[in-house]
């Protein structure tokens, strides 16, 4: 068969046929719908109930907002220009917009503080978020900025961020100073420290005692006997013991630190912290104002309102939280039941518990716990709940980073020698943070989101200003559609992008472990 | 705080010194709870102190003896017996069984939103998965408390008010057969009235519900030991409905329903279901599902590829590979997540004030409250309550979750 | 931002702390502002204007107190409260005075330990109801949804008014009186029930006002007047007699117009007490002798204030009724500045 020659085989061909078209059915638009939404009859029930759907609310919607009158003084007039037509009465936003985004008390001419510490957010948070984009040194404006924002939408002297961001700084030196110190030198400072430390310490105690003393025997007029008050005297008893014992063994523990310097650093910086905040500020930033005059006209907490407090309320939480939270998954890891304990049902309980129970706590039950005749503003003690309540979520997300390092990290930095304090902060922190940073983002979402709940305890947050000031009032009574779906608007554009960008950083640190 | 760690421990000798205290790193921890204790102690003491000297310069007590006294209002839902006359307690425990309801409702209408949306959002019909994804975006980037608020609106705003039912030139009319009735003020539905021998068709659907569970050990059982594919789910309604409606027929209705009807204000003679509370159920379970539909679509695509396509291979048919392979595997991803979705329903429940809705934070904390002043103990009640509701949710999520662990191999 | 705050807040902790243990009077000259719970917005009695200036029956008697004590009506910190916040803003010190269409009840006077400073409004509790419900009295409710705003005192009325007649009802609770309104209006409840008075105010809002009824019952007995804490009786002392300083100038025919003329000195010896031009009872509540003068000055005497923002001449639309002079037949009787 072999020699069967080739030309009698007429039919090979010696070129290949040009591949034809595919059917009309399988190419282009075509193709793509039949895979997309008419592949069975399951996908096409789908595809109609979908398309109906938007089809119908498409064209409920349209009329509304084409029709939509965009100048009127009051829903009556609205009604008037739309006759009977369906449409929005945007209007409202026009005439109430100073009060939906800055609250009805903020100063006017002062609106554009609020806007550039806003759009200084923009910038001082990109270095944070970016951190492969921008150039590290830019993170020292992150660290400025809150000084600034501050002063900004606070208003007074610019003389008192400043001279608080300067104390830290300057504590900072202390701490490095001391640090720094020959062993003889710093055994001076080191008695010195530690005899204040250890008279101070006492004497706090010695006021706790009698506090405890107090209450002990205050209880049964106030009927808080439901506590057995012996309790109280026990308490008060044990720490009255312990006032010399603790104020001698923390100063002779001080003192004792100096060759090292571990113990002594801290508590120095401590100090000094403490005496510019509470003795120097005031009067110095009075001074250097008196020299060179820097004000802005002051604006109380109280006054601040609109979507402009949802996100000074969120901004700072977050900020605030993010530390404490730190501080909690550390404590909940730590190894002593009793600072475990008192972590674990910190965070469990606050975890437990709705946010608008904290809310009414700041509200109603908080002036109750503090010292008579002090008043927080009703801000303070907002920030102070929600960051309570913010910095339990936060310290669980980075529990869960802790416990994503794997055991060797830990067991790496025992071997090299490193104590506890230089191990969490040089190893474990740095990789647990990174790996909870997008929890951490979705916290902050969900934060931001309920910071709308100040509305429930009369502040006037976005939500709080529409249900109070504008439908109440005259004009606007029973106007809803237009402002809450404002309101909803506001907020979407911003937890959309940041929920964008911790997509967009999750994918980052999976590349980064592959 | 101290940097001695890396210190040689010198107590072998045995003899104490007070520096060992804060150098040896088997007192240290101890010393450090120690302080810990006299700092927690002393911020007792501050707290304890203040509340103390406040309370007496108002001349206020602590008492929870209010609870026993009548409240001296209504509550416009209530799932025991109660009126102006009962006690502060027994409107707490209205208002207890209220959100309870509300959270019961919404986690699993959420639940369902959240499987459909979730695994609609990955199928191949481009529509779908695009309206998903917009239903997913748009729930997630809103707070809850506006939700509530728009659909709330939406209900009050458009729903028609029981006047539009009356009369000639009526505006609205009920549906279904004149049997439910949609108004602004809730939803009216019939309501069974139990005649003689409805005991046993009671019994009959019992019965059934078990037979149900029992067919489908059977079907279970078939595929695992002869590798047969029982249709399951069409028998399971069959055997659901079937029987009770013979039952129903042979011993002549005895279970018949009385339909709502328009007498003088509202609606009567049907189970009422406020708009409040349909409010409340449809935000929360809208919003929530969007988070679980999340979590579904995550775990579904944890499962890997491989799972799938060996599926496919054996012959499965899509609804099948999802019900049979992917989904089982799927939920130990999506239960853990789940859980504290149901816990952040029953929190978020407490926003019922918003709508006027009497769930615990709107009778103990809301109304309670402002009647007798009694803040602190109310409060604390309050969240003790949800503390205890959320504890229970978690525990009992976490014993269901470790037996889903359990099967694994 | 975060830092700040704190040792601002530590900073104002030490601030207060140091003026522990002064009075009222003493506390709020220091502060150089009156803190004035008020409502967080009812039309007439309390509410921001378009400015976020604080207009209203309500806030006018905040006003008049801040002329009294500190010679400057503008020198109030107005503070919003709900139902829920107004005793708790009070008892904390957040607030001086609580001028929030307060009811004056036992149980709020004693149990809660506050001190009602008179009445500034007699009001009444009643009904609004649409007139195509063919409804015309308020016993013909029955099975009736009914709106209320909850956490008042409104609201135990009405279950004790239901229940005395025998009739049922379905309560609806709404938290702001624009909520009630918004359900009331489409027809998610029958009656809107709250002070007379709110509802005539909100009736003047409503699309078609002709079409609503109030219905002739009011069951309730609701005086409504500021309040401060028990225990500083020398600080409601003030609180009390710039009310009834603001009273007994109608009584006595003096008016924003004449006011700076009569100060001068009449012939009516009361009148001369009133306004310091003659003994010092000024001096006996601690303040200056021209402070009921200055109090009257902000927005003339009760009439002037009433007319002016709830009066019949205004949307609200209300008839003095009980709030007209003893002499005329009503309620408001101060007792002699002597």
């Amino acid at each position: 068969m072999s020699d069967t020659p080739a030309q009698n085989v007429a039919f090979v061909r010696t070129s290949e046929i040009p591949p034809s078209p595919p059917p009309t059915r399988e190419t282009g638009a075509i193709k793509w719908i039949r895979e997309n939404l008419f592949s069975g009859w399951f996908n096409t029930i789908l595809t109609l109930i979908a398309l109906y759907l938007v089809i119908s609310i498409v064209s409920g919607a349209a009329p509304w907002f084409y029709n939509g009158v965009w100048e009127a003084d009051s829903i009556r007039e609205c009604r008037d220009i739309l006759a009977g037509k369906t449409g929005a009465c945007f209007a409202v936003l026009v005439d109430r917009w100073d009060h939906l985004v800055f609250g009805f008390k903020y100063p006017q001419d002062a609106y554009w503080r609020p806007l550039v510490a806003f759009l200084l957010l923009l910038v001082a948070a990109a270095p944070a978020l970016f951190g492969k984009i921008f150039p590290r040194k830019m993170l020292i404006l992150t660290a400025i900025y809150p000084f600034l924002a501050y002063w900004l939408i606070w208003g007074g002297t610019l003389w008192l961020p400043v001279l608080v961001a300067g104390s830290i700084v300057a504590t900072g030196l202390v701490f490095r100073l001391v640090e720094g110190m020959a062993v003889n030198m710093r055994q001076i400072l080191a008695g010195v420290v530690g005899l204040l430390f250890g008279l101070g310490l006492a004497w706090l105690l010695f006021k706790g005692a009698a506090e405890l003393v107090f209450i002990a025997s205050n209880i049964g007029g106030s009927g808080l006997s439901v506590i057995p008050y012996a309790v109280f005297w026990a308490a008060g008893i044990f720490t009255y013991v312990c006032v010399i014992p603790m104020g001698i063994f923390v100063g002779y523990a001080i003192y004792q630190s100096a060759e090292d310097g571990g113990l002594v650093t801290i508590v120095t910086a401590l100090f000094a912290i403490y005496i510019m905040l509470a003795y120097l500020l005031g009067p110095v930033s009075g001074a250097f104002n008196s020299i060179i005059p820097l004000e802005l006209q002051a604006v109380p907490s109280r006054d601040m309102g609109g979507f402009m407090l949802c996100m000074i309320l969120g901004t700072v939480c977050v900020t605030l939280s993010v530390p404490l939270g730190i501080v909690l998954a550390l404590g909940r890891q730590s190894h002593m039941p009793l600072i475990k304990g008192v972590c674990v049902v910190f965070i469990e309980f606050v975890r437990g518990v709705p946010l608008i129970t904290l809310l009414f706590v700041a509200n109603v039950m908080l002036a109750y716990f503090l010292p008579p005749e002090t008043s927080f503003d009703l801000i303070l003690r907002v920030i102070i709940m929600i960051t309570m309540f913010s910095s339990a979520y936060i310290a669980e997300v980075i529990r869960g980073g802790l416990a994503a390092l794997p055991k060797g990290q830990y067991e790496a930095a025992n071997s090299l020698g490193l104590n506890y304090v230089q191990a969490t902060r040089l190893i474990i922190l740095p990789q647990a943070l990174k790996i909870s940073i997008p929890g951490i983002v979705n916290v902050a979402v969900g934060l931001f989101k309920d910071t709308t709940l100040v509305s429930v305890i009369s502040m006037f947050d976005i939500v709080g200003m529409i249900r109070g000031p504008i439908q109440q009032s005259t004009d606007w009574i029973s106007i809803y559609w237009e402002v809450y779906g404002f309101a909803a608007l506001l907020f979407f554009v911003v937890c959309y992008s940041i929920s964008q960008y911790s997509q967009w950083l999750e994918r980052q640190l999976q590349t980064d472990h592959r | 705080m101290t940097t001695l760690a890396d210190r040689p421990v010198t107590a072998s000798t045995g003899s104490f010194k007070l520096s060992m205290l804060l150098n040896d790193s088997r007192y240290r921890s101890l010393t450090f709870q120690f302080i810990a204790l006299i700092a927690i102690i002393a911020f007792m003491a501050f707290v304890g102190g203040n509340l103390v000297r406040n309370l007496t310069a108002a001349g206020l007590n602590i008492s929870y003896a209010f609870l026993g006294e009548p409240s001296g209002y209504d509550i416009n839902q209530r799932l025991i017996d109660y009126d102006s006359q009962s006690s502060h307690g027994r409107a707490a425990v209205v208002g207890l069984l209220n959100t309870l309801l509300v959270a019961f409702l919404a986690c699993i209408t959420a639940t369902i939103f959240g499987v459909v949306a979730g695994v609609l959002r990955l199928s191949n019909n481009w529509i779908v998965s695009k309206i998903m994804a917009v239903y997913v975006e748009i729930f997630r980037n809103v707070p809850v408390l506006i939700w509530i608020l728009i659909i709330f609106s939406i209900m009050i705003n458009v729903a028609p008010s029981p006047r539009d039912f009356r009369g000639d030139d009526a505006t609205a009319s009920m549906m279904f057969f004149d049997t439910i009735a949609v108004t602004n003020r809730g939803v009216y539905l019939p309501k069974p009235i139990w005649g003689d021998g409805s005991m046993i068709v009671v019994a009959v659907l019992l019965a059934s519900i078990v037979g149900i569970f029992a067919y489908r050990r059977y079907s279970r059982k078939q595929l695992f030991d002869h590798g047969k594919m029982v249709p399951v789910l069409w028998p399971s309604i069959a055997l659901f409905f079937v029987p009770v409606i013979l039952v129903q027929l042979i011993l002549g209705n005895p279970i018949t329903l009385s339909y709502p009807e328009l007498k003088g204000f509202n609606f009567r003679g049907g189970i009422t279901i406020l708009g409040s509370l349909i409010a409340l159920w449809f935000a929360l379970a809208i919003y929530t599902g969007a988070f679980i539909a999340e979590n579904v679509r995550a775990g579904i695509l944890a499962i890997s590829k491989g799972q799938t396509e060996a599926a496919g291979a054996l012959g499965l048919r899509p609804n099948q590979i999802m019900s049979l392979v992917v989904l089982p595997q799927a939920l130990r991803v999506i239960i853990p997540p789940l859980i504290s979705q149901y816990l952040n329903i029953t929190k978020n429940s407490s926003l019922a004030i918003a709508v006027g809705y009497m769930d615990v934070t709107g009778t103990l904390g809301g109304i309670t409250l402002l009647q007798t002043g009694r803040a602190i103990e109310t409060i604390l009640l309050l969240m003790l309550f949800y503390l205890t509701v959320s504890l229970l949710i978690s525990f009992f999520m976490n014993i269901f979750n470790n037996r889903m662990k359990l099967q694994e191999r | 931002m975060n830092k700040t705050i704190f040792f601002g807040a530590l900073a104002t902790a030490a601030l207060a702390a140091g003026i522990a243990g002064a009075s009222t009077l003493d506390e709020v000259k220091a502060r150089g502002k009156l803190n004035c719970g008020v409502n967080t917005g009812v039309p007439g009695f309390a509410e921001p204007d378009a400015n976020g200036v604080w207009q209203g029956f309500d806030v006018a008697v905040c006003r008049a107190v801040a002329a009294a004590v500190l010679g400057d009506p503008t020198a109030v910190e107005f503070v919003p409260t709900t139902g829920k916040t107004r005793f708790t803003a009070l008892a904390s010190g957040e607030i001086d005075l609580l001028a929030r269409n307060t009811t004056w009840t036992f149980s709020r006077d004693v149990d809660l330990k506050f001190e009602f400073t008179g009445v500034n409004y007699y009001d009444g509790q009643g009904f609004i109801v649409n007139r195509n419900l063919g409804v015309s009295s308020a016993k013909e409710l029955d099975g009736a949804t009914i709106c209320i705003q909850t956490g008042t005192t409104t609201e135990l009325n009405l279950a004790d008014f239901f229940r005395g007649n025998g009739i049922s009802y379905e309560p609806v609770p709404v938290e702001t009186g624009a909520e009630g309104v918004q359900q009331y209006t489409a027809g998610a409840c029958d009656a809107y029930t709250t002070d007379a008075s709110g509802l005539a105010a909100q009736r003047a809002n409503f699309e078609d006002p002709t079409a609503h009824l109030i219905l002739p019952e009011i069951i309730s007995k609701e005086p409504l007047g500021p309040l401060v804490r028990h225990g500083d009786s020398e600080w409601a002392d003030i609180a009390r007699w710039t009310l009834n300083a603001l009273i007994a100038a109608e009584e006595l025919g003096v008016t924003s117009v004449n006011l700076a003329e009569l100060a001068a000195g009449t012939d009516n010896p009361e009148i001369n007490r009133l306004l310091g031009s003659e003994g010092d009872l000024g001096g006996m509540l601690g303040l200056d002798s021209d402070w009921a003068a200055r109090a009257i000055g902000v927005a003339g005497n009760y009439g002037e204030i009433f007319a002016n923002t709830i009066g019949e001449a205004t949307p609200i639309g209300l008839a003095r009724g009980l709030n007209a002079q003893w002499i005329n037949g009503g309620l408001l009787y101060s007792p002699p500045f002597r």
